[in-house]
This record gives C-alpha cells, sequence and structure tokens, in this order.
C-alpha cells in the first residue's frame, strides 16, 4: 500500500523534475514543476477529436495501456514491504502486462491509416522487442543470486556482501536507467522534444489522440517512470531501515532518478534511428556480463 | 460395447459418398459427435481411473491390435476433438463457395477425409503396436494429402501435395527404422511398449535421433519444416486450422511417447531438444515477420510454437536428467499445456484468417486493409487469437509460458554452471520469441484489419456467416477459460506430467500463484472497465468530433497511399535480420535526369534458407545431374541394342582379364 502511494505521489512531480533540470541546464526560465499536471487537468476538461479512420480498437487502445501501467504500479514493493499484489513469477506478468499495453497502443496507432504513426509504431514493437531479454536476464541475475522468483522476495534477499555485488547492484542499475529510458521513449533511443515526425518513436504514435486518450497516455508515462524509480530504489533500500529512513531514501533516489534522466537528456544527443537497435542490444549484453558475476559470485564459477 | 459403436461409425464413413451434397455436413457432424461423443467417454474414464484403459481394437494380420488409453493420450484425444470439431462446423460454411464447383463424390472425398484425419489421429494416439501405429500414422499422412490438395485444379497446390507427401514418407521411414532397430536388438514387443527393454539397456540417443527425425518432420522443427509454410496456404483454411492446431501436434505425441521409456542419458536428449527447439522458435518467428501470404505467415507461426512446446520439453528433459524437479514439472507441464493452447488460438487464427481470404479472395495482406469495420466479429476474433499467441495475459497463451519460465527461474540457484547457462539461453530466447510474436502480430493484424483499404478487393466486403463464426466463440470461451481460470487446469495436467515424473505434485504449489494470477487478470479487466466509464461520463459532458487523420496539414491525396504496408512495417528488422530472413528487394533506381517521377514498382521476396539449401538445392542439383545421364535415354531401339552389346563386350572382357 505504501508502496503504491509512494508511486503515485513521485510519479505526480518526476516529468515536471525532468524539464526543470532540463531548463536550468539550457539556462531557459523554468516553468513549474506542476506544469505537467497542469497540462493534464486541462486535457481532461476537453473533447476529443477522434479519426473517421479508426475503429474500436483507437477508443480502448489508451484504457487499456493506462490499466496496464496501472496494474503494473501494483506489483512493486517497497522496501521490506511486498506490493499489493506478489507471487512467484510475478516479473514475468509484471513485464507480460505492459506489453499487452504496448501492443494496443502499437495496433491503435496503425488504426489511424497514417504513414507517420506507422513509423512510431514499428519503431516502437521493435525496441521494445530488443529490451525484453535485458529485463529477463537482469531479473534472472537476482534470483539466482537471492533463490527468489517474486519482485519482493527478490528484493527483500537482495544483501549487498562483497565488492563484487556492488558491481553487480551498480550494473544493474546502470541497465535499468537505460530500460527506463527505451521503454519511456527518451533519450538517447527517443527525443520527446523533437519537432520532426519521422524521428520521433512515441510522440508520433499519439499524434492523433486527444482530450481524455492523451490524458491518460501522459499519465502513464509519469508511472512509468516512477516504477523504474521505485525498482531502482529498491536496490538500495535495505528492508532493516525504519519506516521513515526508507521513505526519505525512496523519495531522494526518485528526485536523483529524475535529474539524471534531466540531465542525460541535456546533454546527449539522440542516436541515430539505425543505430538505436544495437545500442539497445548492449543492454542486454551487459545484463549477461551482470548475470555470469552473479555466477561468479555464487560460486558456480571459480576463479584461481 | 462402445468399441462396436466406434467400429460402426468408421465404418459408416462411407455412406457420405451416395448423399447429395447439402447434407454431407450434417451427416459428417452426426458421426463426428458419435466419434467425439465414444473417445471423450474413454479419455475421462482414463483420467479418472489410475490404471491404463485397454481394451481389443481388431485383429490385424493375426494378432490382436488393443487400444491403450493412459493420461497422455487421453490429453491428446480431448485435444484433437476440440480442434476436429470446430473445424467442421467452420467447413460448413467455408465450402458454401464450393459446392457449385465441385460435384458431389469431391465433395464427400473431403468429408471422408477429414473425418478419417480425425479418426486416424485418435488412432494415433491410442495404439501402441507398432506395425499398427504406422499403419494409422500413414492413413493420417494419406488422408491430409488429399485435403491440402482439395483445389487440385490448381497446379500449384498438387505440387505442394506431392511435396508433404514425400516429406512425410521420409519421416514413415526414420520411423520405421527405429522401432525395426529396438525389436530386433533385443528381441522384445515390435510396439512402444518393446522400447521401454531396449532403452534400459542400450545408449537411448541414436534411436531416440531416429524417432526426433521421424516425429519432427510432421511436427515441423527446423530444419525439418520445409513442407509446413506451403502446405498450410494451399490447404482449405479448416484443413489448415486442423493440420496446424492438432495434426503437427502427433509428431509432438510421438516424441514425449518415446521420451517416456527412456530414464537413463537423459541430459544430451534434453539439450538437444531445447536446442533445435530455441531455433525453431527464433527463426520460424523470424522468418513469419517477412511474410506477406496470411496464411505463411501463421505457418511459420506454428514452427515457433512448437518452439515453445519443445523448449518446455526439453527444459522437462533436463530437469529429470540433473535431478531438479521443479525444472521437470514446470518444464513438461507448461509444454504440454502449450499443446492445448496453441491447437486453440492457431485454429481460431486460421478460421478468421480463411473467412477473410473467403470474402476478399486474396491471402496477400497488402492488398487487405480496414476490414474491420466490414468484418468485426472476424477481427475481433483474429485480435483475441493475436493476443493470446503473443503470450500476453489474461489469455492462455500467458499460462503456459509462465509455467515454463517459473521453472527455469525458480531452478537458476539449484542450478549447476551447465544448466544455468543453458537456463539462460533458454529465457532469453523465450523473451526474443515472446517480442518478436508481438512484432508479427502487430503487424498482420494493423495491416488487414486496421487503417484503410490497400486495394479494390476490400470493396464490397461483408462479415461471414454464422455458422462460420460459431466456432471462433467456442475457441474464444476455451482461450479465456483457460487464461482467467488456469488453476482449472492445473490437476488434469498434473495427471498427464505424472508419466514423466513422479513429482507432478509440484504442479499443485502452483495453484496459489496461477489462483494470483487469475485474480490480477481480474482486477486488470475491471480497471479497464472503470475507466472505460469514466471516459464515457467525461465524453457525455464535452464534445466528441470527428474527422480525418493528422497528415501533416495535406489534405491533398488519399491517406490509404502513404498509409504503412507490411513491407514496410517488417523493414526495421529486416534489416537486423537479413542473414535469416533472406529479403531480396527489385526496385528500379531513379534515373538523374528523372524530375518527376514516374510510378514504377517495388517488390520484396522472402525465402527459407533452410529450404533452400536443405531441400531445394540438393534437389535440383540432383534433377540436372539426372537430366545430364538422360542423353543415353535416346528413344531409339538401336541406340538401346548398342548399350545391350557394349554391356556384353564390357562384360567378356573383364571375364577374360579375371577381374570380375
Amino acid at each position: 500500500m505504501i508502496s503504491l502511494l509512494l508511486i503515485l505521489v513521485s510519479a505526480l512531480f518526476f516529468v515536471g523534475i525532468i524539464t526543470k533540470i532540463k531548463a536550468k541546464i539550457a539556462a531557459r526560465k523554468m516553468p513549474s514543476i506542476l506544469q505537467p499536471i497542469y497540462d493534464v487537468i486541462r486535457l481532461f476538461k476537453k473533447g476529443a477529436i477522434y479519426s473517421s479512420t479508426t475503429s474500436l480498437i483507437f477508443k480502448i487502445a489508451p484504457i487499456v495501456y493506462f490499466s496496464s501501467v496501472l496494474l503494473a504500479v501494483f506489483f512493486i514493493p517497497f522496501g521490506g514491504e511486498a506490493g499489493l499484489l506478489s507471487f512467484h513469477g510475478d516479473f514475468v506478468f509484471f513485464a507480460y502486462l505492459l506489453a499487452i499495453g504496448k501492443f494496443m497502443m502499437i495496433i491503435a496507432a496503425m488504426d489511424t491509416g497514417s504513414g507517420f504513426e506507422g513509423m512510431g509504431a514499428n519503431r516502437e514493437a521493435l525496441y521494445s522487442m530488443l529490451v525484453e531479454p535485458a529485463f529477463f536476464i537482469l531479473t534472472a541475475s537476482v534470483a539466482l543470486f537471492t533463490n527468489n522468483i517474486s519482485f519482493h522476495e527478490l528484493f527483500a534477499h537482495f544483501h549487498i556482501g562483497s565488492n563484487l555485488s556492488y558491481a553487480i547492484s551498480i550494473a544493474s542499475i546502470y541497465v535499468l536507467v537505460y530500460i527506463a529510458m527505451v521503454e519511456n521513449s527518451r533519450m538517447p533511443v527517443d527525443d520527446p522534444k523533437t519537432h520532426l515526425e519521422l524521428t520521433m518513436v512515441h510522440e508520433v504514435m499519439v499524434l492523433d489522440n486527444s482530450g481524455f486518450d492523451l490524458a491518460l497516455i501522459h499519465i502513464a508515462t509519469w508511472l512509468k517512470f516512477a516504477i523504474y524509480g521505485s525498482l531502482i530504489s529498491d536496490f538500495i533500500i535495505k528492508s532493516t531501515w525504519n519506516l521513515y529512513e526508507q521513505i526519505a531514501v525512496y523519495l531522494g533516489v526518485q528526485i536523483a532518478f529524475a535529474c539524471l534522466v534531466g540531465i542525460l537528456e541535456a546533454f546527449n544527443a539522440r542516436n541515430k534511428m539505425n543505430k538505436n537497435p544495437q545500442w539497445i542490444i548492449v543492454l542486454s549484453a551487459l545484463a549477461v556480463v551482470v548475470f555470469l558475476t552473479t555466477l561468479i559470485i555464487t560460486q558456480k564459477i571459480i576463479l584461481n | 460395447m462402445t468399441i462396436i459403436i466406434l467400429q460402426i461409425i468408421i465404418i459408416l464413413t462411407i455412406v457420405l459418398f451416395i448423399l447429395p451434397k447439402q447434407h454431407q455436413n450434417n451427416i459428417s457432424l452426426l458421426l463426428q459427435l458419435g466419434i467425439i461423443g465414444i473417445t471423450s467417454f474413454w479419455a475421462i474414464k482414463a483420467f479418472t481411473t489410475s490404471n491404463i484403459l485397454e481394451f481389443p481394437f481388431i485383429n490385424l494380420l493375426g494378432h490382436s491390435v488393443s487400444i491403450k488409453i493412459d493420461k497422455l493420450s487421453a490429453f491428446f484425444i480431448f485435444v484433437i476433438n476440440l480442434t476436429s470439431l470446430t473445424g467442421l462446423i467452420y467447413a460448413k460454411g467455408y465450402l458454401k463457395p464450393y459446392l457449385q464447383k465441385k460435384n458431389a463424390t469431391e465433395i464427400a472425398f473431403h468429408y471422408f477425409n477429414f473425418l478419417w484425419l480425425h479418426i486416424s489421429m485418435l488412432l494415433v494416439v491410442m495404439i501402441r503396436d507398432a506395425l499398427a501405429f504406422l499403419i494409422v500414422w500413414e492413413i493420417m499422412s494419406l488422408v491430409s494429402f488429399f485435403l491440402v490438395i482439395f483445389e487440385s485444379e490448381k497446379k500449384e497446390t498438387v505440387k505442394i501435395g506431392l511435396k508433404y507427401l514425400i516429406q512425410m514418407h521420409i519421416g514413415v521411414v526414420f520411423l520405421m527404422i527405429a522401432f525395426i532397430i529396438a525389436c530386433v536388438q533385443t528381441g522384445a514387443a515390435f510396439s512402444f511398449d518393446g522400447l521401454s527393454i531396449y532403452f534400459a539397456s542400450h545408449n537411448p540417443f541414436p534411436i531416440f535421433l531416429l524417432f526426433f527425425i521421424g516425429f519432427g518432420i510432421k511436427a515441423g522443427f527446423i530444419p525439418l519444416h520445409s513442407w509446413l509454410p506451403h502446405a498450410h496456404p494451399a490447404a482449405p483454411s479448416h484443413v489448415s486450422g486442423v493440420m496446424s492446431g492438432v495434426m503437427i501436434k502427433m509428431g509432438i505425441y510421438g516424441i514425449l511417447r518415446v521420451l517416456s521409456y527412456i530414464h537413463e542419458d537423459l541430459f544430451g536428449i534434453g539439450v538437444f531438444i531445447l536446442v533445435i527447439s530455441l531455433v525453431s522458435g527464433i527463426i520460424g518467428v523470424s522468418l513469419a515477420i517477412v511474410q506477406h501470404d496470411v496464411k505463411k505467415l501463421l505457418a511459420y507461426h506454428s514452427i515457433e510454437n512448437i518452439g515453445i512446446i519443445g523448449i518446455g520439453i526439453g527444459l522437462g528433459v533436463i530437469g529429470l536428467a540433473e535431478n531438479m524437479p521443479v525444472l521437470a514439472v514446470l518444464g513438461f507441464g507448461g509444454g504440454i499445456l502449450h499443446i492445448l493452447n496453441h491447437s486453440l488460438f492457431k485454429s481460431l487464427l486460421f478460421y478468421t484468417a480463411g473467412s477473410v481470404y473467403k470474402q476478399t479472395h486474396t491471402r496477400n495482406i497488402e492488398q487487405l486493409g480496414g476490414l474491420i469495420k466490414k468484418m468485426p466479429k472476424t477481427a475481433l476474433f483474429f485480435l483475441l487469437g493475436a493476443l493470446a499467441i503473443s503470450g500476453l495475459p489474461p489469455f492462455n497463451g500467458f499460462v503456459s509460458e509462465f509455467l515454463i519460465y517459473s521453472g527455469m527461474f525458480k531452478s537458476l540457484h539449484a542450478g549447476s554452471l551447465l544448466t544455468d547457462i543453458v537456463l539462460l539461453f533458454s529465457f532469453s530466447g523465450l523473451a526474443i520469441i515472446g517480442g518478436l510474436a508481438i512484432f508479427c502480430f502487430t503487424k498482420v493484424f494493423s495491416i488487414v484489419f486496421l487503417g484503410t483499404g490497400r486495394s479494390d478487393k476490400t470493396k464490397n466486403v461483408t462479415e461471414v456467416e454464422p455458422v462460420m463464426i460459431i466456432p471462433d466463440f467456442i475457441i474464444g470461451f476455451f482461450i479465456l477459460l483457460i487464461g482467467m481460470g488456469s488453476f482449472l487446469i492445473v490437476q488434469p495436467l498434473m495427471n498427464v506430467v505424472a508419466i514423466f515424473t513422479e513429482n507432478a505434485s509440484i504442479l499443485s504449489e502452483m495453484t496459489s500463484v496461477l489462483n494470483k494470477i487469475s485474480l490480477s487478470s481480474g482486477i486488470f479487466i475491471l480497471i479497464i472497465g472503470i475507466i472505460w466509464l469514466l471516459r464515457a461520463w467525461q465524453q457525455k459532458r464535452h464534445q466528441v468530433l470527428e474527422n480525418s487523420t493528422w497528415g501533416c496539414g495535406y489534405t491533398g491525396a488519399n491517406p490509404a497511399l502513404h498509409q504503412y504496408t507490411a513491407t514496410s512495417y517488417a523493414d526495421n528488422f529486416v534489416q537486423l535480420s537479413s542473414k535469416v530472413t533472406n529479403v531480396k528487394k527489385e526496385f528500379q533506381e531513379f534515373d538523374v535526369d528523372e524530375i518527376f517521377p514516374k510510378e514504377r514498382s517495388f517488390e520484396t521476396h522472402s525465402s527459407d534458407v533452410f529450404e533452400d539449401n536443405l531441400v531445394t538445392k540438393p534437389t535440383n542439383e540432383t534433377i540436372s545431374f539426372l537430366e545430364k545421364i538422360a542423353v543415353f535415354q535416346t528413344g531409339k531401339i538401336q541406340d538401346y541394342l548398342l548399350y545391350a552389346l557394349v554391356f556384353v563386350i564390357v562384360i567378356s572382357l573383364l571375364t577374360y582379364f579375371n577381374l570380375l
């Protein structure tokens, strides 16, 4: 329950912080940290325009997408406490749940019959396919390390003992940060601030969404960021700490993650489009390194 | 008693030939219901009792062949019955346009073969005697060959049918050799049961390999698959549905049956199955992505799903070998459940794809588009199948993949270095397969059903008649039942898995997890419902407009002109996978002085690397070699006399110099 509340709260400010950091670095006047919330409220007050080419799919997709992300929040543990829904193998459900949301958004983009949206749709499909193994290999490494297979237990039993396990956590956090960037279509895979449709991924998929639907899509993006932020914080927070410490560290990690995203976006240029697949596959390769390191720690590979 | 009724029904199938065309479907359905009733009764009995059901069936060459139903057979009986039933219902609508073209005998022959395909598949899973097994296996191949060449007026179809028939016979040879070797070396009975004696005293791998090739050709493991992507598109859709849904699973049945007798040296076998399955899964789905023919695409997906089933079985075998009960139980459990799941969603996809073909007369997805508005029910059922086959919750494909994933993740800690590396490849492979399946089905669904039509063929399309939708409802019901109520299948699945490992009760520990999955799926649907209502409420208070799709301000041309095509959708994947998918582009470059580009064409072709190098190339080389030899066949009697003379001279010379 705490985890759900914390994620919802940090989600509200996440994108605001990113924008703020980016503005600060570019020495622009900063929008209010609440600007994304105002935008969404404005959208909720609006009607909608649907393309006459679209069908039922286009109407249901944003809802399925949002619901899948919202339900995914339920699975995220906080500190020593399990998420609202927790069972063995819940991270498999988590990954496939996010996938069904993506599936619907991709076909909704194709539903408009627009060439631009097709472009975004097929890039999204390819990138999320490529990033999938990285997530599984990473979780498997932790599962191998702790002999547990639910989100909650994975982190509850993830004790940092030796130097090598520091290496694991750092590499895992690195991979997770970039998985989050790919999943949220941010730099260096996609530039949300670009003005050219031909170079967009996520933004171009939602060109025809408006009003309520667009608001849902925005909120889902916030939630996704907060979900990955929580997963990162779970690597750091120890279940032995008292609750206030845990919450403080959690919020600290979320803010640090948001700042990091802002800094990365401000200083990075977007990859060339055809370099993206290669770049994403590197994440899986890194995850494999984490897996092999875990094999060393668990003394299955014996080094002399 | 029941056995006599079954025999009578089997004989009654001949009656079809004297009936008029209109009644043939109904009578076949009646006969089929009889078969289903009896065999399902046996299957339920086999499930509820602890013994193997056994009774004599017929007398074959002096020895009596008996039917033996254990829980594995019973499971397959359910799978076969369900899909064959929906296939026959679907056929009533699908074959309607053919009733004018074909005469009563041709139609009767088709239904006769369809029933016999059903009967032979049932017998395949019920008979253990090797000779009788090979006979029913042969009948199955033969009747399915006749079913494939239903549209025999097309030359291409007959060619494909022959290709299928030849490959099936290559498979049968391997099976025969395997049975004979096992029988001769031990003197045990010429049957499956005799194998246990052989495997107890010999290294199982060589014989297993022979069986694997024989059964694998049927199942369509890469590189034994080359008949499959051709036969499925050529066959009528209800036949493709049944062939892909259940007939290829007979290969899996055979492999499982043989495995159930092997208890030693399993590790190598497990790794072998796993590697072949991973290759089949990944390459199958990669090749599916580049197809333009919707049924060919689905055929490649069958290869992919056979791969997933094989991954489950392979892991199960490794679990047995390494004494890791969790991996063994969940691997076998997931793999076997995926057999049922795949039979459901694959037949659904073939039926709906067939409906599209019937209404538009094309299988080329590049010519389709926007059909969801004209065939809403077909479209939604196709979407259901697409979501299920991509392994997404809350549908059935997820449950079986989840079991396999669970088995792998649970075994990581206990496994040795070698098994951990094997597991690393397996779950990464499974994740890639899942991602690629999503890529493929977003492509095919959106190109066929969404956007606007890409050719005139989509213009006057209407929804298919209700009888072709009924099977979709039946299958859809089971897809949701297994997806949402997965705890229901734990008990039956446990019974089947118990054939392979004595620790099957581990599966019952999964019940609570599966319950939570059902709960999560329920909450998911609930959230969707609530937000849907919220939006309806919000949009009632605001203006909702309809307008054209945003086109960057350009409204001059038909939006369908710059719509994404299947080729363009697959393009970024093709760039990554060019080694496997082997796509060739044919187009003309622009001339330097061509200021206003003229209309021109662009074509892409993909070919199957394995088929090219393993089947087409050797066959072509053999043919061209034989053509060179054919210069001797002049047709002139003088030449032939000369050959005889030369032969006699050579022989006498050889004898003279004592060289013979």
